[in-house]
């Protein structure tokens, strides 16, 4: 990368960088910045009433497809990629067989790992391995610190040089900006560690539920305007562990097609019939919905002991947001239950951050299973599953966590615990619905100013997730690299985690950003876009009348 | 020439030629098919069909796998839509699981080897994986403190973005140094971490033998994994080779087949029974059989093992030769999260395809230092003291309940050796008191709780499954967990009040 005249455009933009120490000074008042609060877009829909009549849909997260030469560069840089590929895997396993031993079967032993599971991540992942798993040090804040790291072997193996580089954060899930070693949350979760210790030894059912526990639940469930919680330790098995409580087989799960793995682990293990239908859309729902419920179980034609759906609030991914009034109004006809997973969604949607119940002004007694977790907004790790009180106890019993797994850590729950208060306002200073102002102007600033430089950007208005599609495969490397070279931290995702032609880099807004960090968040992602020719959007003339 | 049908065809041919030439570019495909079809009709006429196929299937609906699907009006659909009534989603609770519910302790203020009860009062715990007394070590706590104050709390990603921190790189070094394997890989949760290192491998029409006394978390693993599995009596060695030899005799049958990747599934420790799996003659059947052999220490690791290295140091077997060693940083190191060691290939594939590790943010920071300061002790002459001590009391625990006054009324399933004590009523005295049901021997062992914890001040625990999913269910038991905390004198009254329960209990019952 960065060859011949591209590499010449200098960063003279850049003078200003957000991590100068006058900067950082700045930063230690963010949170009481006022400057954002009067633009914001409350009024319970996620666009104005002129930008939706400009695309006369209810529901702007339109994906837009890119312009035929880049679909066409696309596929055939991929043709060219697996070519050389298959070039090497062919010399590789005649001579070199050593690197290649633990794909070949050898000693009477099948090879470890099939070569074609893996000949995507030896012959594409491997060799741009520096964008990824990038490992870091400190707190995941409005900044983060990667470890750097050098490679004498094309990525091979890295050697750490021992220096941290500092880049502005958009790569991580700090949603309200509560990833903090200093303040109240910090001050309670030291005096937990004295008070509680770091683990409660053993399992829920067993012996190791605190009354930390209890009251954590009864919080969130007080927050998520349900009847009762339930906390699991980790963000993955809250899902993976609890839909086998809840179907079984004779019961149909539908599925949106983009669910999270986790969705789909749970779903596969519960042994109940499993349909998807296409990314939130509607139609399709309700035909698979009419075609299931008529037609009952394959084969005996029996019907349904009951049906699941299970939805994401936010998709990590698209970043739009589920539909869920054309949902609750399926739900009534067709008597579904509903599951809905606000692992992105909970403290980033809604005006009072509970979640997308509260972003649509829904009842959130209409779904009745909320499930979500604290890895993201709240700063700290695990998940809840939110419901009436009947479910939620038989839950406690079946859930394989609660009855096999490690309960939450006292130092978790806290942090729980103490961000969730100061989102709901008890501490008395306002400072969480300050950080729901930011988060909601910061998303809006971020992604209609991309959108109006011409990046072909995926997913809803109100989204603190913003994926901007890069689609070229050799793209993936560079706006990766281009942006770390300007102290931008992005996360970039390419095929089999998106369609094959969808490659694109992600940004996560946080509350801990100021203007000037998205300022020049824009001016980098502007000039690397201009070098990689990523402003391909052919509605950029219509977004420039939008407003934020 | 003057017959008309002819003249009429003719005509017909003549202006279809005519259309067709007056297609752009038609000249040279006819050319084309001349050329290439000369003097020989049969050929081109299967081509066309052959096209006409093709087009016609491209056309056609998108195949259907449900042959009996019924075709319904709109309205007949409506109508079966309003009459279909679904099942709740739950039942309500039956008395057994209220009970569950009900009894569970909750503790009042900290975890530790006298914790304070719902009622008020601080009982004897024998019931917490608090094995070497982790939890109230202030130097662990102390280094949580510090890490508080750099990291935070949460690390607010996945490993593959951003998520991964230099603590977890050290935990991931700590764990492998200590076990003496190439490298190693941590999942945020102990129990998630079997399964996905189990379908991270073991993929369809790959075989998986395991032994069925295997916990829960393993088998799921291997419903996932969606692959051929074959269950051998528990720790039953003979049963083992026999399984291992059919599936033997089943490929050289079926040549044809190629080499599937076969695995042997077993607990260090088993955590349902207490009892430890003899690794030595596990390691001789998979080098005669060619397996690969997935061990899980969850329960051992920190435990068994002169410093706590686990099984392997038990049988002195190099954890070299174990292909994959899957632990826990939950029961002995006082923590949270798992962990998988093993060769370096067998750790980086899991980086992409262990799913628990891919898709879930990673272990918070302050967590990891602690498992690593929890490893860190083991080594050192404070942390052979310390198992030491562990192992006196389970010795001297064992020795009030494995007694011929206890014989009659209460079995243990559990090794010499093991810290984990199941303790059950023995069948034959179940049936003389007329204990017919599971839920029965529930209550009775519940009595037992209740008991010792109101009148001796000893916190213990029934262990506890998800009975409906559970494969091979374990009969119900009480199950004990020593701990190093503890005074020896203090747990063998503790073992003493027990076993008076137990007696009591029956002899009420009677």
């Amino acid at each position: 990368m960065g060859k011949g005249s591209r590499a010449a455009v200098s960063p003279a933009s850049l003078k200003a960088t957000p991590l100068s120490s006058q900067h950082h000074a700045k930063f230690q008042e963010a949170l009481s910045v006022k400057e954002p609060k009067e633009k914001l877009h409350w009024k319970g829909f996620s666009s104005s009433e002129k930008n939706r009549a400009l695309f006369k849909t209810s529901y702007d997260d339109i994906m837009e497809e890119p312009p035929y030469f880049y679909l066409i560069t696309t596929y055939l840089s991929y043709i060219i990629l697996s070519f050389f590929g298959h070039v090497r895997d062919f010399y590789g396993f005649r001579w070199n067989k050593k690197a290649f031993s633990h794909l070949m079967p050898s000693n009477g032993y099948a090879a470890l790992i099939s070569d074609w599971d893996s000949f995507w991540t030896r012959n594409l992942k491997m060799r741009i391995e520096d964008c990824f798993s990038v490992p870091t040090s400190l707190v995941p804040g409005r900044t983060i610190n990667m470890l750097e790291r050098v490679t004498k072997d094309y990525c091979r193996t890295f050697q750490f040089t021992g220096k941290l580089k500092e880049a502005v954060n958009l790569s991580s899930y700090n949603y309200l900006g509560f990833a903090q070693s200093t303040g109240p949350c910090a001050d309670a979760v030291e005096e937990v560690v004295h008070t509680y210790g770091l683990s409660s030894c053993g399992t829920r059912l067993e012996s190791g539920s605190l009354d930390l526990h209890t009251k954590t639940e009864e919080l969130v469930a007080e927050f998520m305007g349900k009847e009762s919680a339930l906390l699991v330790s980790m963000g993955y098995a809250t899902n993976s562990t609890t839909i086998a409580g809840l179907a079984s087989k004779g019961s149909l799960i539908i599925s949106d097609e983009l669910n999270h793995n986790s969705l789909v682990f749970g779903a596969r293990l519960s042994g109940a019939f499993i349909r998807v239908f296409k990314h939130n859309d509607i139609e399709d729902l309700e035909a698979v919905l009419r075609d299931a419920i008529s037609q009952g179980q394959p084969r005996t034609h029996r019907p349904w002991k009951n049906i699941l759906l299970i939805v994401e609030g936010l998709y990590s991914m698209e970043g739009s947001i589920v539909k869920l009034p054309e949902i609750i109004e399926l739900k009534r006809k067709y008597k579904f239950f509903l599951y809905v997973d606000e692992a992105h969604s909970v403290g980033a949607l809604g005006p009072r951050g509970r979640g997308v119940c509260d972003y649509y002004g829904i009842d959130p007694k209409e779904v009745d299973i909320l499930m979500g977790t604290f890895t993201k907004s709240f700063g700290a790790a695990g998940g809840y599953i939110c419901s009436s009180k009947q479910i939620v106890d038989h839950l406690r019993l079946v859930n394989h966590s609660s009855v096999y797994g490690e309960s939450m850590s006292p130092i978790v729950l806290q942090q729980i615990y103490t961000s969730m208060w100061s989102i709901m306002g008890r501490d008395g200073t306002g400072a969480g619905q300050e950080r729901l102002s930011r988060l909601a102007w910061n998303a809006r600033y971020l992604g209609s100013n991309l959108r109006k430089m011409g990046f072909i950007i995926y997913g809803d208005r109100d989204s603190p997730v913003i994926p901007l599609l890069l689609f070229n495969p050799a793209k993936i490397p560079a706006f990766s690299r281009e942006c770390r070279k300007r102290d931008l931290a992005v996360v970039v995702v390419g095929f089999p985690a998106t369609s094959i032609v969808a490659s694109r880099a992600r940004f996560c807004v946080s509350a801990s950003h100021t203007k000037e960090d998205l300022d020049f968040v824009l001016r980098v992602v502007s000039e690397v876009g201009d070098i990689l020719g990523l402003k391909m959007s052919s509605r950029k003339a219509l977004e420039m009348g939008m407003d934020v | 020439m003057d017959n008309p049908v002819l003249t009429a065809i003719n005509q017909t041919l003549y202006s279809v030629s005519r259309g067709v030439q007056a297609v752009p570019g038609s000249a040279i495909a006819i050319n084309y098919i001349k050329n290439s079809y000369q003097n020989d009709p049969f050929r081109v006429v299967l081509e066309l069909g052959l096209a006409i196929y093709a087009v016609k299937y491209m056309l056609s609906k998108k195949y259907r796998i449900d042959h009996n699907h019924v075709k319904l009006t709109e309205k007949e659909i409506d109508e079966l839509v309003a009459e279909w009534q679904p099942e709740p989603l739950v039942q309500p609770l039956s008395e057994v699981q209220k009970m569950e519910l009900d009894k569970a302790h909750v503790i009042v203020g900290a975890q530790g080897p006298k914790p304070k009860v719902q009622s008020g009062k601080n009982l004897l715990n024998l019931a917490s994986s608090n094995f070497l007394g982790y939890i109230t070590n202030e130097d662990i706590k102390a280094k949580a403190i510090e890490t508080l104050h750099n990291y935070g709390v949460g690390s607010c990603g996945p490993p593959g973005f951003y998520g991964t921190l230099d603590v977890h790189i050290n935990l991931e070094k700590d764990i492998a140094r200590f076990l003496g394997t190439e490298s190693a890989i941590i999942y945020a949760q102990g129990f998630s971490t079997i399964a996905s290192v189990i379908s991270a491998f073991s993929k369809r029409g790959d075989i998986i033998v395991a032994d069925e006394g295997c916990n829960f978390a393993i088998q799921k693993g291997t419903q996932i994994s969606r692959s051929v599995i074959r269950w051998y009596k528990h720790n039953d060695m003979a049963d083992l080779e026999r399984v291992l030899e059919s599936i033997n005799k089943e490929s050289r049958a079926n040549k044809k087949r190629p080499l599937t990747r076969r695995f042997i599934v077993t607990e260090a420790l088993f955590q349902n029974y207490g009892d430890i799996a003899p690794l030595d003659k596990i390691m001789e059947l998979k080098h005669k059989y060619k397996y690969r052999v997935v061990l899980d220490e969850s329960n051992s690791f920190g435990l068994l093992g002169k410093t706590g290295r686990g099984l392997t140091e038990v049988y002195n077997i190099s954890p070299r030769d174990v292909d994959m060693i899957v632990g826990s940083m939950a029961n002995t190191l006082s923590g949270a999260g798992g962990f998988c060691a093993g060769a370096k290939e067998v750790v980086e594939h899991q980086r992409l395809s262990g799913q628990a590790f891919v898709f879930s943010a990673s272990i918070p920071a302050m967590l990891a230092v602690c498992a690593s300061e929890a490893i860190n002790i083991l080594g050192t002459p404070q942390g052979e003291r310390l198992l030491k001590d562990l192992h006196e009391n389970s010795a001297a625990f064992r020795s009030v309940v494995v007694s011929p006054s206890a014989t009659q009324a209460m079995e243990v399933s559990s090794d010499a050796g093991s810290p984990v004590l199941h303790l059950r009523f023995p069948a034959a005295s179940l049936a003389a008191a007329g204990v017919t049901t599971r839920d029965e021997e529930k209550f009775l062992l519940q009595e037992v709780v209740d008991e010792v914890a109101a009148k001796d001040g000893v916190m213990i625990t029934r262990a506890k499954y998800v009975e409906t999913q559970e494969m091979h269910l374990p009969r119900p038991s009480i199950r004990i967990s020593i701990s190093a905390s503890h005074g020896k004198k203090e747990v063998e009254k503790a073992a003493q009040a027990i076993k008076a329960a137990f007696i009591k209990v029956l002899a009420k019952r009677k």
